[in-house]
C-alpha cells in the first residue's frame, strides 16, 4: 500500500497541478487530434477495405481495392507516372530556382524589397484567380504568349491542349507561385554570418567557392525543409490542374489528388478513394524518410548535436 | 610614411590595385545579376499585370495579334458589370461572414490557448506530446479528406460552412507551432511574478503574454485569413448550393459561363475583372502588412 502510493505520487503537488493545467490548455488540440486526425485515419483505413458509395452500407472486400489498383488498373499507373513526373520536376526545379533567386536578392542590390515583393505576391494570390489568368495566357487561339509567337511568325505552343506540353505548362505555373520558398531562403541567407565570407575571402576563395563551401552548408537545413514541404504540397496539387486541364488532355495531367477527388466525389467510390489516400500517405512518408536519411550526408547542423 | 598610412585607410582602393581581375569579376557579376533579375521579375509580374490590363479591355481588344499591352480606351465598367453577372456580392458575404471571419477567430483563439499549454506551463510529457503536433503538420490532408466528408455528411453538415469552420475550434498544428515559438522567447520570470501575485494561468495568458505577442498574433491571423480566402478544394467538396458559394467557387462558375459561347460578350474581361477584385484584398493586405508577411513566412523555415 505504502509502496504503491509512493509510485503514484512520483510528482510533487506542484507538478500535478501543472499537469492538470497543461492538459486543460492543450485539450482543444487533443480533442481535435482524436476527432479530425486519428479517427479519420483509422476509418479511412477501414473504408479502404470496402466498397462504399454513401448510399448503401459499406461492403467489406479485404485488400481487393489495393490489389485492383496495383495489378488490374493501368489508369492508376498512368496517374502515378503523371504525379511522379510532376513532383520530380517541379520540386527540384522549384526549390533550385527559389534558392538561386534568393541568392541574387541576398547580394548587394538596389530595391531588394521591391524585387522580393514582386516574386512573393504570386504565391499568395488565390489559386483560382491565377488559374484563370494562366488559362487565358496559355490559350492556343487568343493567349498572349501565342499571340506574340504568331505575330513573329513562329510556331504556336499548345500549352494546355497537347499531352506533351500540359505537364511542363503546369510545372511552370507551380514554379511561378514559389515565392514563399524564396522568402524563407532569403531569411536563412541573411542569417549566415558575414565573418565567414570575409574569412573565406582572406583565404583567397572566389565566388563559387564561397557559394559551395559557405552558403550551401549553412543553409542546408532550410533546403531540406523546403524540399520536404515542396514534396508534400506537390504530391497533393489539385486546384491548378483541376481548373486548367481537368486531368486532360488524354489524362496527361490526371495527377494523384485530381484522380482521388474524381473517384470520391464524382464516382462516389469512397472505398477506392480511401485506398488511394493511404497509398499516397505511405508514398509521402517513404519519400520524406529517404530525404531525411540521406540528409545526414549533406545537411549541416552547426555545432548542435 | 604618412601616405602609406592614409592609403591603407581607404581599403577598397588598395583592393582594386592589388587585384584588377577581382574588380572585373565584380563588374561582370553585377551585369549577370541584373540581367537575370530584371527579366525574371518582369515575368513573375506579367501574369498579374495581364489580369489587370485585360480586365480593362473589351472583346475586340482581347482577340488581337499582337496582343495589346496597354489597352486604350480602357473600360473600368467591366469591374461592375462582371461583378453583377453572378451574385458576387452574396459570394463575398459568404466568404467573409461565414468562412474567413469565424475561421480566423476560432483558429487564433484556440491555437493561442493550446500553444500556451505547450510552452508556458511545464508539465511532464509536454515535449513528447508536442512531437505529435509537429507530426500532424506533415500529415497529408488527402488522407483525412474522404472520412471527414463521410462524417460531416452523416452529421447533416453538407451545404453549410460548418465542416470548414468547426475544426478551427480545435486549433491548427501549424499555427500552434508558430505561436509556441513566440511564447518560448518570453522570459519565464514574467509568468512567475504574476503567479506569485496570485494570477491564474488564463489571466497570465490574456493579460501578460498576449499583449506582448501582438505581432505574432497578427502573423498567424494573416496566414489563416489567406488560407480561408484562397481555399477552393474545401468549399468545392462541401458546398453544392450556389447561394452558399464563396468567391473562389463563384469565379469558377463565371469561367464556365464565359466559356459557353453566346452567353454574353466580354467574357474574358469580366472574368479577369472579377479575378482581380478577389485577389485585391490579398494584395492590398500584403502592401499594408508587408513586414508581418515576410517575418511570418521567414519564421516558417526556422527549426524549433
Amino acid at each position: 500500500m505504502a509502496a504503491s502510493t509512493q509510485r503514484v505520487s512520483r510528482y510533487t503537488p506542484q507538478e500535478w497541478r501543472n499537469l492538470r493545467l497543461g492538459l486543460l490548455f492543450v485539450s482543444p488540440w487533443a480533442l481535435g487530434f482524436l476527432l479530425f486526425t486519428i479517427y479519420p485515419l483509422l476509418s479511412s483505413l477501414y473504408y479502404s477495405l470496402t466498397r462504399y458509395d454513401l448510399l448503401r452500407p459499406p461492403v467489406f472486400l479485404g485488400a481487393k481495392n489495393y490489389l485492383t489498383l496495383f495489378f488490374d488498373d493501368p489508369h492508376f499507373w498512368n496517374v502515378m507516372y503523371n504525379t511522379i513526373y510532376y513532383v520530380g520536376v517541379s520540386v527540384p526545379f522549384g526549390v533550385g530556382a527559389a534558392f538561386l533567386i534568393a541568392n541574387i536578392l541576398n547580394s548587394r542590390i538596389v530595391a531588394r524589397s521591391f524585387f522580393r515583393s514582386v516574386i512573393y505576391i504570386p504565391s499568395i494570390v488565390p489559386a483560382v484567380a491565377s488559374a484563370m489568368v494562366w488559362q487565358f495566357l496559355m490559350n492556343v487561339q487568343y493567349g498572349a504568349i501565342n499571340g506574340v509567337l504568331r505575330y513573329f511568325g513562329l510556331p504556336i505552343i499548345p500549352f494546355l491542349s497537347n499531352p506533351g506540353w500540359a505537364k511542363p505548362s503546369l510545372i511552370l505555373v507551380a514554379i511561378w507561385a514559389q515565392g514563399a520558398a524564396v522568402v524563407i531562403f532569403l531569411a536563412a541567407l541573411q542569417d549566415v554570418p558575414r565573418s565567414l565570407y570575409e574569412a573565406a575571402t582572406v583565404d583567397g576563395a572566389n565566388i563559387w567557392h564561397k557559394f559551395r563551401n559557405v552558403t550551401i552548408p549553412l543553409t542546408s537545413p532550410i533546403i531540406l525543409f523546403n524540399l520536404i514541404m515542396g514534396l508534400i504540397v506537390a504530391f497533393q496539387e489539385f486546384t491548378v490542374p483541376w481548373l486548367l486541364t481537368e486531368g486532360g488532355p488524354m489524362n496527361s495531367t490526371e495527377f494523384y489528388l485530381v484522380h482521388l477527388y474524381r473517384n470520391a466525389f464524382e464516382y462516389l467510390r469512397m472505398g477506392k478513394a480511401s485506398a488511394l489516400a493511404w497509398i499516397l500517405f505511405l508514398i509521402i512518408v517513404v519519400f520524406s524518410l529517404v530525404i531525411f536519411k540521406t540528409s545526414a550526408r549533406w545537411v549541416y547542423y552547426g555545432g548542435e548535436k | 610614411m604618412t601616405t602609406i598610412a592614409s592609403e591603407s585607410g581607404t581599403r577598397p582602393v588598395t583592393d582594386y590595385r592589388r587585384d584588377t581581375g577581382h574588380r572585373w569579376q565584380t563588374v561582370l557579376l553585377e551585369i549577370i545579376k541584373y540581367s537575370v533579375l530584371i527579366p525574371l521579375t518582369a515575368s513573375f509580374a506579367f501574369p498579374l499585370y495581364w489580369m489587370i490590363s485585360s480586365a480593362l479591355k473589351v472583346d475586340s481588344q482581347v482577340y488581337t495579334v499582337p496582343p495589346i499591352l496597354l489597352p486604350f480606351p480602357i473600360h473600368p465598367v467591366n469591374f461592375i458589370e462582371g461583378w453583377q453577372i453572378l451574385p458576387f456580392t452574396r459570394y463575398a458575404v459568404n466568404s467573409v461572414v461565414f468562412y474567413t471571419v469565424p475561421a480566423v477567430a476560432f483558429t487564433v483563439l484556440s491555437s493561442t490557448i493550446v500553444a500556451y499549454g505547450f510552452s508556458r506551463i511545464r508539465w511532464p510529457g509536454r515535449d513528447t506530446i508536442f512531437w505529435l503536433v509537429v507530426m500532424t503538420m506533415m500529415l497529408p490532408w488527402a488522407v483525412t479528406m474522404v472520412p471527414l466528408f463521410i462524417t460531416f455528411k452523416w452529421l447533416g453538415w453538407l451545404d453549410t460552412y460548418r465542416p470548414l469552420v468547426v475544426p478551427a475550434l480545435f486549433s491548427h498544428p501549424y499555427i500552434v507551432f508558430l505561436l509556441r515559438q513566440f511564447f518560448m522567447t518570453l522570459p519565464e520570470e514574467l509568468s512567475d511574478a504574476a503567479r506569485i501575485d496570485g494570477a491564474s494561468e488564463f489571466g497570465i495568458l490574456f493579460r501578460i503574454i498576449l499583449p506582448l505577442t501582438k505581432p505574432a498574433l497578427a502573423v498567424v491571423a494573416l496566414f489563416r485569413f489567406l488560407w480561408a480566402w484562397n481555399d477552393y478544394l474545401g468549399p468545392l467538396i462541401y458546398l453544392r448550393d450556389e447561394n452558399r458559394y464563396p468567391l473562389a467557387l463563384g469565379i469558377e462558375q463565371l469561367s464556365t459561363r464565359a466559356n459557353d459561347v453566346g452567353n454574353f460578350s466580354n467574357g474574358i474581361p469580366y472574368l479577369m475583372a472579377v479575378s482581380t477584385l478577389v485577389a485585391l484584398p490579398i494584395i492590398i493586405t500584403f502592401f499594408f502588412a508587408q513586414r508581418t508577411f515576410i517575418e511570418g513566412i521567414s519564421l516558417t523555415g526556422m527549426k524549433g
